[in-house]
């Protein structure tokens, strides 16, 4: 694949990342991390229990996430899952972001690296961050005990006090110097559901004070002595090159310190942000294009278009789907286009890294603060140990910071690297920099058709899927691709949810010099439309219900059954929808969690339609904190909507032609349903809820669209239908 | 070049090109980081500052034409629909990743100094300049609806 990758930032092999990963995690299986005994011998703060939990003298509980937070709750999760089994009270704790560290903060689910993705934050520290409060509180509880020579069986904790019923009492201030020294239990007992405090109810988040005002907690706010400011003028066709510049009218910017060439471009150093942008303004740069990508979307959707008219790599068959649909009563048909789409995180991209030759500090926020040091550490020719990822609160990411080939801090370390006076530098991206830059929702075409028998029971599925690869040739191929099939671009269709006897994909993964990324829910917010589309057109075509008709398919798949009866349910499905307004229904897996979303739209004579309501019910195991699995609901599917009301990214002879907000025009309040959220009681582990409120509301609508007027949409923007309003 | 501002009660000096936009005197010069850079051209109000209590686009906001407009930031807003917006915007748990909420907790208080019972039409009105990536708008739309409760109450 031609991922475009600045030229010093050598994109790690999936060889070479493997043995650098290895490297710094030797004895470290995969899937397996150290037993909190092991990992105590790394504590290096005063107070640390273990690498997860530090408790001062004041009692102050902190809580180290190893998962960056970028809105999704996931700091206040991890907090909370100590909190509950340390049995703190609520307003001594606190959490901060843990160093970059992959052998003590790995995410459980991805073997050697620490990282954050895949809705997986909470899943997978469940047990991690909860024996780390139970460990913690058994040690209080042995120093306390040996303290006031009493049983430890006898001692009581609750909201941060250990008390004896002789009536001796004490704060974890009290005990925490002694009991940090404890020996740590190895299996520490867990809770049972009955006995959590805050695990299953709502508790206040612990960053929203801060972020009502205006703290300095994001790496926009990071600033250092002496630190200068810089941008990057970075080729506008992918895969382009600077042939030759002229910095002089740069240099007459006042405040420009220096224009310096680097493998991602030309990069501007000032003293301040505003010279920083505007000694790039003044710039003029030649760019060589002759390995550039200079096709235009309208060309790529064309040649995409006719591979889908061609057999392409079977990714799953059951049966023989060509013959059950030459028997079939009826046949539905649908071929389906999405556009690349961008992140656009409301914090463009920021780092502040310093370099002195044989260290670095990078101050941003991380999201594989694993792949962020190899790329570092490459760069600058250092050791991987010796680049501290500084993790800070990001201001969105949607998948945006979790780069495989980290090109953001990569740029930062060769700018660092160029500049070698040992000065702090912060990289600016500015909104044109990130809606032009690329590493974008891959475009898709599909192909689908679908039949059903005379009792309208879907005996067929035929569907092609044609698009860019996001994991080929990247560290994560080896986990993602099996037999040249990215799996991220056929998930929701080859694990179909619905029981349908004859089943057949197929892939063709196209090379784009289009660099491309996990956006929000990934493969899903393509073949959840098609599929939850594909659904309602079949129950159209049986005369049937489109609940009813999914319920009838979801026999053997009862979380998806409960998610869509309890949406069904709490919309009123089967009763008339209020005047003028229409409903559309949709569920989804991902992430295994399960979410079925309803939405009501109402329509006016001109084609004009507003999305007035969307009902959304999700099974997401226990809900750690069930306010915000609502919140993650709620923007979950409000970004879906968004982009699948009026946003793609197009080019013109490989240039982007969106630039900022007025021609990548966001969703805004006025768009905003009402939305109810409503949580499938489970006792089962917790899975993640960043991403899968988002698949099913695009579909949803579109059914709902059908439901009023018959016209089927099936391009996304909707935009891109025939017979929509403004 | 140097410009004298009054900011958040105090009078402060910037040296800068009178070019610069406010929102990069303020962060850079006199560091108050709480208002945030979006877009640069007006276009999502993560910017918003108040010039004699307006809310304004602080990235397109020259230094030079401030003036003696008074500039209050997210850094030293206070007064009543203030601290109501930011009181009902912690009980509902509003913010996600929080970067754009300077901008909307400014356009919010502001509309409450106007309208001290706005309906949703007039929180459209009022707020559609300021975007939330995260999509917290839900939350900002019953936000804004009880901290009018609770300024009333």
């Amino acid at each position: 694949m031609n991922v475009f990758v600045p030229d010093t930032v050598s994109k790690p092999s999936r060889r070479s990342f493997l043995i650098a990963a290895g490297g710094i995690t030797a004895g470290l299986m995969i899937g397996s991390t150290l037993s909190l005994g092991e990992a105590q011998a790394a504590k290096t703060a005063d107070g640390a229990f273990n690498p997860f939990v530090i408790i001062a003298p004041d009692s102050t509980v902190t809580v180290l996430s190893k998962h960056l937070d970028k809105g999704q709750g996931a700091a206040t999760g991890l907090a909370t899952l100590v909190a509950d089994e340390l049995d703190a009270a609520w307003d001594q704790v606190r959490v901060e972001f843990a160093p970059s560290n992959a052998k003590l903060y790995n995410n459980l689910q991805w073997g050697p690296y620490q990282g954050t993705g895949g809705s997986s934050a909470i899943a997978n520290s469940w047990e991690q961050y909860r024996s780390a409060g139970a460990a913690a509180k058994a040690m209080l509880v042995a120093a306390a005990a040996k303290a006031w020579s009493v049983p430890a069986g006898e001692i009581k904790v609750e909201m941060g006090k250990l008390s004896h019923a002789s009536g001796k009492s004490g704060t974890f201030g009290e005990f925490a110097a002694a009991a940090s020294a404890m020996p740590v239990p190895e299996k520490p007992a867990l809770k049972l559901p009955e006995q959590f405090v805050y695990i299953g109810k709502s508790f206040p988040r612990l960053d929203v004070k801060g972020k009502t005002e205006g703290a300095p907690i994001f790496a926009l706010d990071v600033k250092r002595d002496n630190m200068l400011v810089a941008t990057i003028a970075r080729s506008p066709k992918f895969g382009g090159t600077v042939k030759s510049f002229d910095a002089t009218e740069a240099k007459k910017v006042n405040g420009v310190v220096d224009v310096i060439q680097i493998p991602a471009g030309v990069a501007v150093v000032a003293k301040s942000t505003w010279p920083a942008l505007k000694g790039r303004e003044a710039l003029n740069v030649e760019w060589d294009f002759s390995k550039a990508e200079t096709r235009s979307s309208d060309q790529l959707f064309d040649e995409y278009r006719e591979l889908a008219g061609k057999p392409g790599k079977v990714f799953r068959s059951t049966g023989d789907a060509e013959a059950a649909l030459a028997k079939a009563d009826k046949v539905v048909e649908g071929d389906f286009e999405f556009p690349f789409l961008a992140h656009a995180p409301m914090e463009p991209h920021d780092v502040v890294i310093e370099f002195d030759g044989k260290k670095a500090d990078i101050w941003t926020g991380s999201q594989l603060q694993t792949v962020d040091q190899y790329v570092a550490s490459k760069t600058l020719g250092i050791e991987l140990p010796n680049v501290h990822v500084h993790t800070i609160w990001a201001g969105g990411s949607f998948g945006r910071r979790a780069i495989y080939d980290s090109h953001i801090v990569g740029e930062a370390a060769q700018l660092a690297k160029a500049w070698g006076k040992m000065q702090p530098l912060k990289i600016m991206w500015s909104r044109e920099d990130d809606i032009k830059g690329g590493y974008y929702r891959p475009m898709y075409v599909h192909r689908v058709k679908a039949g059903l028998d005379a009792d309208g029971n879907v005996i067929a599925w035929h569907h092609r899927i044609v698009g860019q690869s996001i994991l080929t040739g990247t560290p994560f191929e080896g986990a993602f691709v099996k037999d040249g099939i990215d799996h991220s671009s056929v998930e929701g269709v080859t694990n179909i949810a619905y029981d349908i006897p004859n089943m057949h994909g197929e892939l063709h993964s196209v090379k784009v010099g289009v660099p491309v990324l996990w956006w929000r829910a990934v493969g899903h917010t393509h073949t959840a439309f098609v599929v939850e589309t594909m659904i309602d057109d079949l129950a159209a075509a049986a005369g049937k219900d489109p609940v009813e008709f999914r319920l009838g398919l979801l026999k053997k798949k009862p979380r998806h059954t409960g998610a869509l009866k309890l949406a069904a349910e709490k919309a009123g499905w089967g009763k008339d929808a209020p005047k003028g307004r229409f409903r559309g229904v949709a569920v989804h897996e991902s992430f295994s969690s399960y979410v079925a979303e309803i939405a009501e739209i109402s329509t006016d004579e001109d084609g004009d339609y507003k999305v007035e309501k969307v009902v959304c019910a999700v099974d997401c195991g226990i809900a750690v904190n069930p306010d915000n699995v609502a919140a993650q609901m709620e923007g979950g599917l409000g970004y879906g909507l968004g982009h699948a009301i009026r946003n793609e990214i197009t080019l013109t002879d490989g240039e982007v032609d969106q630039a900022n907000f007025d021609t990548y025009e966001p969703m805004r309040l006025s768009d905003m349903p009402n939305v109810e959220t409503y949580i499938v009681p489970s006792t089962a582990a917790p899975t993640g809820v960043g991403e899968p409120g988002t698949p099913p509301v695009a579909p949803a609508v579109s059914n709902a669209i059908f439901a009023a007027t018959g016209t089927r949409w099936r391009r996304l923007p909707f935009t891109k239908n025939e017979g929509t309003g403004s | 070049m140097r410009f004298d501002l009054t900011v958040n009660g105090s009078k402060r000096s910037v040296d800068v090109d009178p070019d610069t936009p406010l929102l990069w005197a303020l962060r850079d010069e006199l560091n108050l980081t709480g208002t945030k850079f979006g877009c640069g051209i007006a276009a999502c109000g993560s910017c918003t500052v108040y010039l004699d209590g307006e809310p304004t686009r602080s990235c397109q906001t020259m230094v030079e034409d401030v003036g003696e407009a008074k500039v209050t930031t997210i850094d030293a807003l206070s007064g009543k629909s203030a601290e109501a917006v930011q009181a009902a915007w912690r009980e509902l748990d509003v913010p996600q990743c929080g970067y754009c909420q300077s901008g909307q907790i400014m356009a919010a208080a502001a509309l409450l100094n106007e309208n001290t019972k706005p309906t949703d039409e007039d929180i459209n009105d009022a707020m559609d300049g300021n975007v939330c990536r995260c999509v917290s708008y839900h939350r900002i739309r019953k936000a804004i609806h009880r901290a009018a409760d609770m300024m009333e109450a």
